[in-house]
């Protein structure tokens, strides 16, 4: 088993339109998915999100340049760059299995995190209509109570408490109105 | 349109790296694993939590373990079909879509994927 190694220099046996071309398919293929999804739902755009679409290309590409390196040398070189696209889809075999972990993992984590903060937002709209009851508790109370260093007007407890309550019942209304609550 | 747009800049962006990165590794076999690399995945499952929100993404994701089994069953029909049929990279590749595509459409319909 041979060891993991950097070829920078194989980065100019590519042509420059062969590296324009890939980019415009890996921008195309990403569109096109982006269409499916719209047009189809997200499982079937889902699905579409592994397409070998670039795989079509990497692998043309690899057979080209090394059918063009041996040629230089004054060969064939067609087997050799059916076997070196043969051993790029033997990788890609393996790089499938990774992108299926990415795909459960990513999969798993989003529905955690979209989990996470609508049980902390029920929790809050859950806190904030126990505050207007709290609010209407803590008003009778000191409206009910013996000892009050000064006497308020008549009505001024009920004023208040209904203010209270109303202020509670507003904020309580403006946040599950808030959008994702 | 300014939504395509990104995506496809995004997108073309996210291919190009991983196949340079794919160019520069040793062993081809080892730079292969790049051929199958998440890179359109990644792409639009991040706009597609931005638009969309998660739970979106996730079905999407979820959606995605039927593709990615499906490629692997393509890169295997790949290979025997260059190896064995001595076939050309570009008819091997073409040829086997159709595989990808009953495969991985035959998981989604097990799985009951298609509402």
């Amino acid at each position: 088993m041979s060891a993991i190694n950097f070829s920078p220099s194989s980065l100019k046996e590519g042509r420059w339109y062969e590296y324009l071309v890939r980019f415009a398919l890996g921008g195309a293929a990403t569109v096109f998915t982006g269409l499916i999804s719209s047009r189809y739902g997200a499982s079937v755009g889902g699905l579409f999100l592994a397409l070998p679409a670039i795989f079509c290309a990497s692998a043309t590409l690899i057979e080209k340049h090394e059918i063009r390196r041996k040629q230089e040398d004054g060969l064939d070189g067609r087997r050799r760059g059916e076997e070196a696209a043969a051993l790029d889809a033997a990788g890609a075999a393996l790089g499938a299995l990774g992108m299926l972990a990415f795909a459960i993992v990513f999969s798993l984590m989003v529905e955690c995190r979209s989990r996470a903060p609508s049980s902390a937002r029920r929790s809050h709209g859950w806190s904030s209509r126990s505050r207007v009851v709290a609010c209407a508790a803590r008003c009778g109370q000191s409206g009910g109570g013996r000892s009050q260093p000064k006497q308020r007007p008549r009505g001024f407890h009920e004023a208040a408490e209904k203010q209270a309550m109303h202020q509670a019942a507003v904020e309580a209304f403006a946040f599950n109105q808030a959008p994702g609550s | 349109m300014i939504e395509y747009l990104v995506r496809f800049l995004v997108g073309g962006v996210m291919v190009s790296a991983f196949s340079m990165l794919g160019d520069i590794l040793r062993p081809k076999s080892f730079a292969g694993l790049f051929g199958a690399a998440p890179s359109v995945a990644l792409a639009t499952l991040g706009i597609a939590v931005y638009e969309h929100g998660a739970n979106y993404a996730a079905q999407q994701s979820w959606a995605m373990t039927a593709g990615a089994i499906a490629l692997a069953v393509y890169s295997v029909v790949v290979c025997q079909l260059l190896i064995r049929a001595r076939l050309r990279a570009a008819p091997a590749t073409l040829l086997s879509l159709v595989v990808w595509l009953i495969v991985a459409f035959g998981l989604l319909t097990l799985a009951g994927g298609q509402s």
